[in-house]
């Protein structure tokens, strides 16, 4: 779309697939990460910590680390058992919270929990000398399966809560008894999540910096919410929250990992104080795996009740989640979320939820990729192919039968959402399409006559994404922006949002430079320094451009409004507009450029009636619905016969994350997504072993997909814009994470039907599906 | 992440390292494997020798019927070396499935085989092809063949003070087929099994078969009854199954989280099986 205006045409930027404007920086090594902070006279910290899973610490023997060269200070947990806990955000009615101190007092309770920390002049000698502490254990009988935790004489986590149960939550919506008492049939399956392990590229890493005249704390930390950072460290820390300043540089990577508050964050804010010198600690890829929180980890028992037809009457769902030996920021709350998509976007008015959470000593669970919303559709998208595999229906013909139709938005759902918008069938359409669906099935059909094991993976998934409104979210679920167009008519974004790695330094600039008729270049958007960016809250949940990106967009309305009032003054005209750039009187065409108009606004010689000078404007905006995205992912796999490898063979996935600002910037995060989609479905699992031990505790047991395992992946979209917000968006950061797994895992299935398979539990191993096909033959 | 403190040395001859080696010095090669275990801190070297700069142990040389390839080759270069992708194409396919190729770039052969790791892809094509190691010290040089050099996980025949010098493959007698066939740890990507063949055929018969085995057990065979039963045969189809069936035979397999030791010897039979049939339809 173009407009024209004074002869210039001003070609729309939303919509294009502009190349990052941050990717310069990053792909040539020149932005600047925690680890690159330098500060004069800064030291190091090593921690020690906990190789049991559950033991008494009888001692710690500090003085031959205290004593090892370039050392300046050993602490222990007795030394900090003033600082605040570490926080939970999330509150259930019944929530046991056990206090959890930055260094562990009297007791472990995970392999990797801190007890001691070493500072020295570098990390060299910091781990050295950290080797050298002596902690004396009286090992303790520990559980690291949730549901062997739940079981009776389970070894206690926590000794004052001898069942492990961390929390319970119930939740009906409709009539789920009358649902299952009429239904025809009733379809159940166990399944499970596995633990993940959100594997950022770059770990996680502080740097404290004291001012101890001014008492003024300068934490450089990899988080995705720097401001919550802030405020919830500078409590544990009992100072004053205006004089914590959190910066945040480049960050290698969160995925839900650096949604949080970490012990080590306020740890190292702790020491810069009392060594007065900056310290910084770097975690190892090691304590990365053991000690930042881990993903998933859910045990899911399913109640599928439907007529034989295929309509779907009815779900119940009991989920364990295993909570880890602590709660992290949000640790309760991720199941929560299953609970609300459970229904997925079938239109069954009839729940019955209930989470069991679990204590085990093993990492804390917190949010990873989805949070809650990938555990979920897993399961209603396995149910959904169990069921029609129960009454021999097609997998695509029993999800067009229960789809919330068109006419039916907003939707309200058995759980209490309101879908905003929707069309489901559009996207399956459309991948069946993609995929030749009928000509697909009858080459699935050929190939099984001839002993080869092909399947079809079906996923219709929905999300939940812009969290969210405020009320379903613990610490406010709004966005700021401040939007400054300086005298020269360059505009500088200032986003509360804190993007990470997800483009908004260029999609949020194509939004400015459309709305003030300017180019992507003359726009800077600023992030992560809560110096410098008015409070915000974070990336996390789909949330960036839905809510930060609406922040902006209306700053820059008002800002339109004051460019329009100074545009008139400039041209003595009453009857301007403002497009393209160029405030235009509408009498003589006369117009005024931004930059001439921004001059003016600073330069203050005549102001317009009630107007102040200066053109900034900063936003909050609270959002008063989350957004739904949807689509369809389809998997063609085949399976070796003989080993039981699993080879993805088409991947097609239609994506409908409702308007697209930048497709290429979508199209990654879908890629990238469906990558960690696959990784769960195929190789990647957190496994500890009975005694606590993390046994996938490194890279070279650990399965991230690498880029040549991944399969070319059909991208194509739908776009069904929200109504939530003006700019029509709904966040696309998870679906590849949500949609992806229970298509593979469907297509796996699908092939091994021949054999009565209805069901297994992800990873997909070789050696598992080896075995089915084993006993099958 | 940080290693204990370390002396480390990189002189450029063969004498000094071998010196240095002498005096208690750790070689270091490509350091793929010893670097991250410092690292970790799972192996604490007081002194490295750094054999980087020693130029006379890097190459590649054809002399009558052998191919003489310096320890500090690297992966990619026997992966890409004409010589070796002419005449010893087992070595080279091998080569080219080891990590990636980062790894290849800087991981040598000569430091590969030393660290003998049992999952390492190296050890099944040096079984099969009979391959010797020259082996050399501050006093002595001695030559042994593969078969004889891979002990068990980790440990080889290597004496304190001693390195790989060289490793010499034959060049194949023309018509020779030949092929590796690994399953990869996904995380790893080193060889959950990995099966090295050669076959020559003889009159529609199969006259000469070698088959080599890594990743099963603590050190990397040569299965030689799977290569009796298929020596002498015609190499159909049951020949070959006959003959992959017996790879694993007696064999105390290795399990891990990747795959238990029945699946192991399962996967050695199935990509044995595989491997000598496209070893025969390349032989001629």
């Amino acid at each position: 779309m173009a407009t024209t205006i004074a002869g210039v045409e001003k070609e729309k930027l939303v919509g294009k697939r502009l190349r990052r404007r941050e990717d310069p920086r990053l792909i040539t090594g020149t932005a600047t990460y925690v680890d690159d902070i330098h500060l004069e006279d800064m030291q190091y910290a090593a921690i020690v910590r906990s190789p049991h899973a559950a033991a008494r610490i009888l001692s710690i023997e500090i003085a031959a680390a205290q004593n090892s060269p370039g050392v300046i200070a050993v602490f222990t947990g007795k030394d900090t058992e003033k600082v605040g806990g570490v926080p939970c955000g999330a509150s259930l009615p019944g929530l046991r919270v056990p206090h959890h101190n930055v260094l562990a007092v009297g007791r472990v309770y995970f392999v990797g929990h801190p007890v001691a920390v070493v500072v020295a002049k570098d990390r060299y000698m910091a781990q050295d000398a950290a080797d050298l502490v002596e902690v004396n254990y009286e090992p303790l009988p520990a559980v690291a399966d949730p549901e062997k935790a739940l079981a009776p004489g389970a070894a206690p986590v926590h000794p004052e809560w001898p069942d492990n149960v961390a929390f319970t939550f119930h939740q009906d919506g409709g009539d789920v008894d009358k649902a299952f008492a009429e239904a025809d049939v009733v379809v159940k399956q166990r399944i499970t999540s596995q633990r993940l392990i959100p594997m950022a590229m770059e770990t996680r890493g502080v740097v404290a910096e004291w001012h101890g005249a001014d008492r003024q704390l300068n934490l450089y930390t990899s988080t995705q919410i720097p401001h919550l950072v802030r405020t919830l460290v500078a409590t544990m820390l009992g100072l004053d929250e205006n004089r914590v300043r959190v910066i945040t540089p480049e960050v290698g990577g969160g995925f839900g990992s650096k949604l949080n508050v970490y012990a080590e964050e306020a740890l190292m804010g702790w020491i810069a104080q009392k060594i007065q010198k900056p310290v910084k600690w770097i975690e190892t890829r090691r304590e990365n795996f053991l000690c930042t929180i881990h993903g998933r980890g859910h045990v899911d028992y399913y109640e599928l009740a439907a007529k034989r037809d295929g309509t779907i009457l009815g779900i119940k769902l009991k989920i364990i989640q295993d909570v880890g030996a602590y709660h992290q920021l949000l640790t309760p709350a991720i199941p929560t979320l299953s609970v609300l998509m459970m229904p997925g976007i079938y239109k069954t008015q009839n729940i019955r939820a209930d989470i069991v959470g679990a204590f085990t000593n093993c990492m804390p669970t917190d949010a990873y990729r989805g949070a809650g919303r990938p555990e979920a559709t897993h399961g209603i998208e396995r149910m959904v192919d169990i069921l029609a595999d129960e009454l021999q229906i097609d997998p695509a013909e029993i999800r067009l039968k229960n789809f919330v139709a068109n006419d039916q938005f907003p939707f309200h759902t058995a759980t209490g959402l309101m879908y905003d918008s929707g069309n489901y069938a559009a996207p399956l359409k459309k991948a069946l399409d993609l995929v030749d669906y009928g000509k697909l099935r009858q080459e699935q059909a050929d190939a099984r006559k001839q002993g080869k094991w092909i399947g079809i993976g079906i996923s219709t998934y929905g999300e939940i994404c812009a969290i969210g409104p405020s009320p379903a979210t613990p610490a406010g679920g709004w966005e700021s922006a401040t939007v400054k167009i300086e005298p020269s008519g360059k505009v500088t974004i200032m986003t509360g949002a804190c993007p990470h790695g997800q483009g908004e330094e260029t999609t949020f600039a194509q939004i400015a430079a459309d709305e003030l008729g300017i180019s992507v270049d003359d726009v800077l958007v600023v992030r992560g320094d809560t110096s410098i960016v008015q409070y915000g809250i974070g990336t996390f949940g789909s949330r960036g451009t839905a809510i930060g990106g609406t922040a902006v967009y209306f700053a820059l309305q008002d800002l339109k409004e004051k460019i329009k009032k100074f545009g008139a003054v400039l041209l003595e005209s009453d009857d301007v507009t403002f497009s393209g750039g160029n405030v235009v009187c509408n009498k003589t065409g006369q117009s005024k450029s931004l930059p001439e108009v921004a001059a003016s606004a600073y330069r203050a010689m005549k102001l317009p009636p009630n107007t102040e000078p200066g053109l900034v404007s900063t936003r909050f905006w609270e959002p008063p619905n989350f957004t739904f995205p949807f689509g369809t992912h389809i998997v063609v796999s085949e399976i070796d016969g003989q080993t039981g490898e699993v080879k993805i063979r088409r991947y097609v996935a239609v994506d409908d994350c409702g308007n697209r600002i930048n497709p290429l910037i979508i199209d990654g995060q879908v890629h990238g997504g469906i990558a960690q989609g696959i990784g769960q479905a195929l190789w990647e699992q957190a496994v500890y072993d009975d005694n606590g031990q993390l046994l996938s505790g490194e890279l070279t047991d650990y399965a991230v997909p690498r880029a040549h395992m991944m399969p070319w992946i059909e991208s194509e979209h739908t776009t069904t814009p929200s109504p939530v917000n003006p700019l029509g968006v709904k966040g696309v950061g998870e679906a590849g994470t949500i949609g992806c797994s229970p298509a593979v895992v469907n297509s796996v299935v699908d092939a091994l039907s021949p054999l009565g398979v209805r069901h297994i539990d992800m990873p997909l191993t070789p050696e598992k599906i080896w075995h089915i096909l084993s006993k099958g033959a | 992440m940080v290693p204990q403190k370390f002396e480390y040395a990189a002189p450029d001859s063969l004498k000094s390292v071998l010196q240095l080696l002498d005096a208690g010095a750790k070689p270091l090669a490509g350091g793929m494997s010893l670097i991250p275990m410092m690292k970790l801190r799972l192996a604490a070297p007081e002194q490295l020798v750094d054999l980087q700069k020693v130029k006379e142990l890097s190459y590649i040389r054809e002399s009558g019927n052998a191919i003489h390839i310096g320890a500090m080759t690297t992966h990619y270069e026997v992966e890409t070396f004409p010589v070796l992708l002419r005449k010893c194409p087992l070595l080279a396919e091998t080569a080219a499935e080891i990590g990636d190729l980062q790894v290849r770039n800087r991981g040598t052969i000569g430091g590969s085989v030393a660290h003998a790791d049992p999952s390492a892809d190296y050890p099944a094509a040096l079984q099969a092809l009979e391959a010797k190691l020259v082996l050399i010290g501050a006093q002595k040089e001695r030559t042994v063949s593969a078969a004889e050099f891979f002990v068990d996980a980790f440990t080889t025949v290597l004496e304190p003070g001693e390195i790989v010098r060289e490793v010499i493959v034959p060049a194949e007698e023309l018509g020779t087929g030949t092929r590796y066939e690994k399953v990869v740890q996904p995380a790893s990507g080193f060889a959950i099994v990995g099966v090295a063949v050669r076959v020559r055929r003889s009159a529609g018969k199969i006259s000469f078969v070698r088959v080599g085995i890594t990743g099963l057990s603590n050190h990397s065979y040569r299965a030689t009854s799977a290569e009796a039963t298929l020596a002498g045969t015609t190499g159909a189809a049951a020949d070959v199954q006959n003959a992959a069936a017996l790879v694993a035979e007696g064999i105390d397999a290795n399990s891990d989280l990747h795959a238990s030791a029945n699946y192991r010897k399962h996967l050695a039979s199935v990509h044995a099986a595989r491997a000598i049939t496209t070893a025969i339809s390349r032989a001629s």
